[in-house]
């Protein structure tokens, strides 16, 4: 036992450390670069989400997968050039200009493949993706070749790398985020009419053709300026988780851009202050992994289109469903063997144990059954079609009808009558 | 060149990369039919989180158990996929984006936390293989491929890629009627007696194992690339299947020869010394293949016909 101790108050130690640590990374208090680079990554979430919403209700998801893969060859043409004009190249903003290109390259691909010939819109994007991809893993290979101490860190580029990001860098990308962001303001509402409804847009003259060219230019800006914290591989899931999850909890375009925008903003933020707070967290996969773990919640537990909203909405209809059918059992005098009717029933206060209905059981049953025997009417009444479509077994019938006809079907169904002799 | 050179350096990264072609050209052609192109993307993302997985697990680079974290996770992810998109009502292409990225996101941070800087397990393994390193030293010309003490020390990646390719081969043929009829009619598959949704993860499943044993000894661009540009140009020039599987095979050989021909002797035909990625060229080479059968194919347009004049 005595060795357990120290190790137990050390676990702790460190653990108090870290969440300090964590606490002054989501207070921006861990320098000026930490602090940079989650405010480029909570404005660049912010703009993934938000585009992303428009990509996503247009069902074009993953055509963003492709832009973000056709920037490798860019960065890495953009290199080439740059040393062999005897600059650094490194200088990010060269380097993104070069990515800039070769998504458009990618796009105009894409959009000659999926337009001009018979391919389907996945097959033009897998086919794009990995082309480029792999002509652009040959000119990693040529640079890394180039010449010993000049390989700038360009694999950064697949998977980010905030580490040791130069101060002039984290600017770029936090004046970009809040650019793309502008312009997304500006764009809104043409954006939102032509994800929700291409045809309603052409009809008000809306250019539709023109209005998906600047959606494709927002997802490209968003992938550029992303490049550096997320990564290329990672950057189509700021696209796409944000909007996904936001989708859950809310039936209304213009809601569900803005918590879009909100979960992305909160997943740059948080992920970034997370990544910042040790080391060996890799930025931009922590980014991706709050992002989901928001889409997880949304999932099970969004009011309306929730998993768990779901379920409880079944379970509720199922009780329906078997208390009803028990009551009209208990009205024939038929046994109840089902074990879920029997207990309801129990619970309910109209049945003993053993299946015998209580007096209010009784009164409820027979209720049931002459409800039953009213809808019977009702349906086969073609004066009361209307109030027939709505029957489905479970449905009160005073919710339907009006107490006058009810009293005319119950005249037409007669008292009870003494059993002649 | 000769046969003391060819033989141990260029023979087996050769055939390696041709047979990982194959294999993913085959259930590819299917795939991009079905407008199902994509899954190859996703499994060759989930593939990284599953070898990770196992690698935490056994301590090893081990390759049954890689290739078991690797069919593991793509299994996972299929299943996800399927229960996110009918949980969430959400379309397919989104719930896909939605599981493999957060996959690999998982597979990159278990890769930064957990010590692999003795053992060759990184992200860039994963992504472009290493075609190139796959020589094998004991042969010392053609005369070795006689020789069971040289073949003995083939790599292995050569004997597991060619079972790989048999194993597809058998399922596509086993199942060639079943198939062919589930992807052009669905509704009359299955008046005649075939379990399509079995069908379709069978295939699923089939592409996965291709993805997961050509992953090992390629990197995963050329799966993704492999799965959809062959079979994509097959179909600009041809209308029947089966002339289609025939021209994708063709063309998965085309791309893999002389993307690896390309990589290893390109450089130094234009004055350079080193090679470059092997498996990025063997992708770029798909894709002028691709983009050639796009600008020239007879069938590629939309309306299938084959144009006049």
């Amino acid at each position: 036992m005595a060795g357990v101790w120290p190790r137990h108050r050390s676990i702790n130690w460190r653990g108090l450390w870290a969440r300090a640590m964590l606490w002054d990374a989501l207070l921006l208090q861990l320098g000026y670069n930490a602090t940079l680079v989650a405010i480029g990554a909570t404005l660049l979430g912010i703009a993934a989400g938000v585009t992303g919403t428009f990509l996503f209700l247009r069902k074009r998801a993953l055509v963003s997968d492709a832009v973000s893969h056709a920037t490798l060859p860019g960065v890495g043409l953009a290199f080439i050039l740059m040393v062999a004009l005897g600059g650094d190249g490194r200088n990010l903003i060269g380097l993104l200009a070069g990515s800039a290109l070769s998504a458009t390259a990618g796009l105009m691909c894409l959009s000659w493949l999926t337009r001009r010939t018979r391919l389907a819109e996945d097959a033009a994007i897998g086919a794009v993706l990995s082309v480029f991809f792999g002509f652009g893993i040959v000119l990693l290979t040529v640079i890394q070749t180039m010449g010993s101490g000049r390989q700038a860190g360009l694999e950064g580029f697949l998977l980010g790398s905030t580490a040791g990001m130069l101060f002039s860098d984290a600017m770029i990308i936090a004046i970009g985020g809040a650019l793309t962001l502008a312009v997304i303001l500006l764009l809104r509402r043409p954006m939102t009419l032509v994800a929700f409804d291409p045809e309603f847009a052409v009809s008000r003259g809306v250019p539709v053709h023109r209005v998906d060219l600047a959606m494709m230019g927002l997802v490209m800006a968003v992938t550029v300026v992303g490049l550096k914290i997320v990564g290329l591989i990672l950057i189509v899931a700021l696209l796409i988780i944000p909007p996904v999850a936001a989708r859950f909890w809310s039936e209304r375009s213009d809601r569900v851009v803005l918590l879009a925008g909100v979960f992305g903003g909160l997943s740059g933020y948080v992920g970034a202050a997370i990544s910042a707070s040790a080391p060996n967290l890799p930025t931009g996969p922590i980014i991706v992994l709050v992002g989901f773990a928001l889409f997880a919640v949304s999932l099970l537990l969004a009011p309306g289109r929730g998993v768990l909203a779901a379920v409880l909405r079944h379970m509720r209809f199922q009780r329906r469903v078997h208390l009803r059918q028990g009551l009209l059992a208990l009205a024939q005098g038929q046994p109840i063997y089902e074990r879920l009717t029997l207990r309801l029933l129990r619970r309910a206060g109209l049945a003993r144990a053993d299946g015998v209905a209580t007096d209010e059981g009784r009164a409820r049953a027979a209720k049931a059954l002459r409800d039953e025997r009213r809808w019977e009417i009702v349906r086969g009444d073609l004066a009361h079609e209307a109030a027939a479509a709505l029957y489905d077994g479970l449905r009160d019938i005073e919710t339907v009808l009006t107490r006058d006809q009810i009293a005319e079907i119950d005249r037409r169904i007669g008292g009870p009558k003494g059993v002649g002799a | 060149m000769t046969g003391a050179e060819f033989v141990p350096l260029s023979l087996t990264p050769l055939l390696i990369g041709i047979f990982a072609a194959v294999a993913c050209a085959l259930p590819g052609n299917f795939l991009v039919l079905r407008r199902q192109a994509l899954i190859g993307d996703a499994i060759s993302h989930v593939v990284l989180p599953g070898i990770v997985v196992a690698f935490l697990i056994t301590g090893t680079i081990a390759t049954l158990p890689m290739m078991l974290g690797a069919a593991g996770a793509a299994i996972l992810a299929v299943i996800l996929i399927e229960a996110i998109r009918r949980l969430g009502r959400i379309e397919p292409g989104a719930a896909m984006g939605v599981v493999f990225t957060t996959m690999f996101a998982a597979g990159v941070l278990l890769l930064e936390q957990s010590d692999t800087s003795s053992v060759h397990l990184d992200v860039e393994h994963a992504l472009y293989g290493n075609l190139e390193s796959l020589i094998w030293l004991d042969a010392t010309g053609w005369a070795s491929l006689l020789d069971p003490q040289a073949l003995g020390g083939l790599p292995p990646e050569l004997p597991r890629m060619a079972v790989t390719l048999l194993a597809v081969l058998l399922f596509t043929l086993v199942l060639w009627r079943p198939l062919k009829l589930s992807t052009f009619d669905e509704g009359f598959a299955r008046t005649m007696g075939i379990h399509t949704p079995a069908l379709g993860l069978a295939l699923v499943i089939v592409a996965a194992v291709a993805a997961v044993a050509a992953f090992d000894a390629v990197g995963s661009i050329i799966v993704i690339a492999m799965f959809i540009c062959p079979p994509a140009a097959a179909r600009m020039m041809t209308d029947r299947l089966e002339t289609q599987v025939g021209w994708s095979v063709l063309f998965a050989v085309i791309a893999a020869v002389s993307g690896y021909v390309l990589a290893g002797y390109g450089p130094l035909w234009l004055g350079a010394r080193d090679a470059v990625s092997a498996a990025g060229m063997i992708a770029t080479m798909s894709g002028v293949i691709l983009a050639l059968a796009a600008l020239f194919g007879p069938c590629r347009s939309r309306t299938g016909a084959p144009q006049q004049g």
